[in-house]
């Protein structure tokens, strides 16, 4: 136990060396930075804008009204956010397969997820996570708090970033096979993100039943915002669902580092 | 959690590598698998120097990969430092070091002196010892000017000087050479090589060394492997290597008055020039020149005289033509 704890200890040092390394070689080009940081703020604020003019011509959305869905985007686009900070980059694993830099990072003594995750680590990402997160906080406002929905309502996001990050990751090792396939990982992460901007009771419950057993989205903000926000589930899903983000978590998270295994014994390196 | 033995019996406590018919395929959509390495065995001890030969695409590269962990063996045993590469990867990078003559093991888009410090920190070589490695590398290596430009803007001769520096930072006891000198023009392969042989005669570190370039072999290895369609076809030193490969030393006798034809014992006469000037003698690698000259020089009197030792380019290339396994040792 002490071991893996070591283990995951240095692995998080060394992220944080080669991310700040990152960091310092970014900034040279401050001006540009800011540009970014700016335009990326603004691009995804819109997002919740256009969301917010439909409310104008519209009390509610299948049930809930302009303050609950924030308060589910707002979960859920934490999730991505830092997600997408932390582990955002394993969609580039292809490019770092074919360019050969997957060979360099397996020379090094530091774990491949962690490198591959770290290169080129770019904080202007964090514009994902604030805008995100000021939607969240309006969406909070509104909530009549007890202690234990304050507690679910943390384990929500915590397990919103974890769903997110093996997503990510187990989307991406197919990358080791096809070395193209970003678009196919795209389409359940930024998808997922999407879908679950919204209440799920717009969609037919065929589709709400893959988000809760296939690709388990529907415990980024779904069940456990239900509880939180004092709703019965229109799909009339167990109420302990609201308690099971971390189960998800875990199943994608054990599924992602069994393809990233496989991924990493299947891998083949470049010619010469 | 790194032994500093392998717990192999029979394998000499100063044994770094075994591998045990180690083999590699890559499977193809549609067409037949690609057999990189086949039933590929050596031991490499504590301080040796090996030089890994063969023609393009006969499994040296691939067999450096599954050395250093990068590539996992489809089959057979392989112990590097006391572990599995594979399995314990992290804890053997840690104690080599690998050069890519093709490719950078550095950042590609940070400056040299960053992607120095980071690896040193993520080695965690102790940071006053890891200031007085990097000064003296950046020294030796001649990095100074070079240490603030991004590596995708060195030259090649610049870059491999770079990742020499990063292969040597944390002061590795193995260390892999994969076509270090490839593509450097003859003053940098002549640089790296001395830097080399100074490194082996003072560091006593295990080397092992891929390579077109048979004058590489000849300047830093004392052993050879030489490994044909993924297996190998000669282990020994050097001097074995040419008998293997059936070297022949030639003596080339210009003489005063010309004669049809040249007696001497032990030699055979390949060819006659110059209406009987000029006589090309072969004569064994092992056998000694001397009975021989003396020998013509008693019969004829003698212009002109030289020895051509054989070409390595030529000796491997008769064992890839040979066919089958030379194992001598």
């Amino acid at each position: 136990m002490a071991d893996v704890l070591r283990t995951w200890g240095r692995a998080g040092v060394d992220y944080v060396r080669i991310a700040r390394m990152w960091g310092r070689a970014l900034r040279t080009y401050r001006a540009s930075f800011w540009m970014l940081v700016v335009s990326s703020f603004v691009t995804s604020s819109l997002d919740f804008v256009a969301l917010a003019i439909v409310f104008t011509h519209l009390d509610r959305l299948a049930g809930f009204d302009v303050r609950e869905i924030a308060f589910l985007y707002g979960a859920s686009g934490l999730g991505i956010g830092v997600a997408d900070l932390l582990v955002g980059r394993v969609e580039r694993l292809g490019a770092m397969i074919r360019t050969g830099a997957l060979d360099a990072m397996l020379t090094r003594p530091v774990p491949l997820l962690v490198q591959v995750c770290a290169d080129e680590f770019a904080l202007r990402r964090i514009t994902r996570i604030v805008q995100a997160g000021a939607v969240f906080a309006w969406g909070c406002w509104w909530i009549d708090w007890t202690p234990s929905r304050a507690a679910l309502t943390v384990l929500m996001v915590v397990c919103s970033a974890a769903i997110f990050i093996g997503l990510f990751l187990g989307f991406a090792t197919v990358q080791f096979w096809t070395q193209e396939s970003a678009e196919v990982a795209n389409a359940f992460t930024y998808g997922g993100n999407t879908i679950t901007q919204y209440p799920l009771s717009v969609y037919p419950g065929e589709v709400v039943k893959a988000l809760t057993f296939g690709v388990p989205v529907a415990f980024v903000s779904w069940y456990p915002a239900l509880e939180v926000l004092g709703r019965r589930d229109p799909f009339g899903s167990p109420a302990w669902f609201a308690y099971a983000p971390p189960v998800a978590a875990l199943a994608v998270g054990t599924a992602a580092a069994l393809a990233w295994r496989a991924g990493v014994r299947h891998y083949r390196s470049t010619g010469s | 959690m790194t032994p500093e033995t392998p717990a192999t019996p029979g394998i000499p406590g100063d044994t770094v590598i075994v591998a045990e018919h180690l083999r590699r395929v890559f499977p193809r959509r549609g067409r037949p698998d690609v057999v990189a390495v086949d039933d590929l065995s050596f031991t490499v001890r504590r301080g040796e120097v090996l030089g890994l030969l063969g023609p393009n695409g006969a499994g040296k590269s691939t067999t450096i990969k599954m050395l250093t962990g990068i590539l996992v063996p489809t089959a057979g045993r392989l112990e590097v430092a006391g572990v599995d590469p594979t399995r314990h990867r992290t804890a053997l990078a840690r104690r080599m070091g690998v050069l890519f003559g093709q490719r950078t093991t550095l950042w590609w888009d940070l400056p040299l002196g960053d992607s120095l410090d980071l690896l040193g920190r993520v080695h965690r070589v102790p940071p006053d010892r890891l200031r007085r490695t990097r000064e003296l590398l950046v020294d030796v290596l001649d990095l100074g000017p070079l240490l603030g430009t991004p590596v995708r803007q060195l030259s090649l001769g610049q870059r491999v000087r770079g990742d020499l520096a990063a292969a040597l930072l944390h002061g590795p006891d193995l260390l892999y050479l994969d076509e270090p000198t490839i593509g450097l023009d003859i003053t940098s392969k002549r640089r790296l090589r001395e830097l080399l042989t100074t490194l082996i005669a003072e560091s006593g570190v295990t080397l092992l060394l891929t390579t077109h370039d048979l004058s590489d072999v000849e300047a830093l290895c004392r052993r050879v492997l030489v490994i044909d369609h993924g297996t190998a076809i000669f282990d020994g030193d050097l001097a074995a290597l040419h008998v293997a490969g059936g070297s022949a030393r030639t003596l080339v006798v210009d003489l005063v008055a010309p004669v049809p034809s040249l007696e001497a014992p032990g030699a055979t006469t390949v060819r006659t020039e110059d209406d009987g000037r000029r006589h090309w003698l072969r004569l064994p690698q092992d056998a000694s020149t001397a009975p021989v000259i003396a020998a013509i020089a008693a019969a004829h009197e003698i212009a002109d005289l030289s020895v051509r030792e054989p070409e390595i380019e030529d000796v491997v290339a008769r064992l890839y033509s040979g066919g089958g396994p030379a194992v001598s040792d």
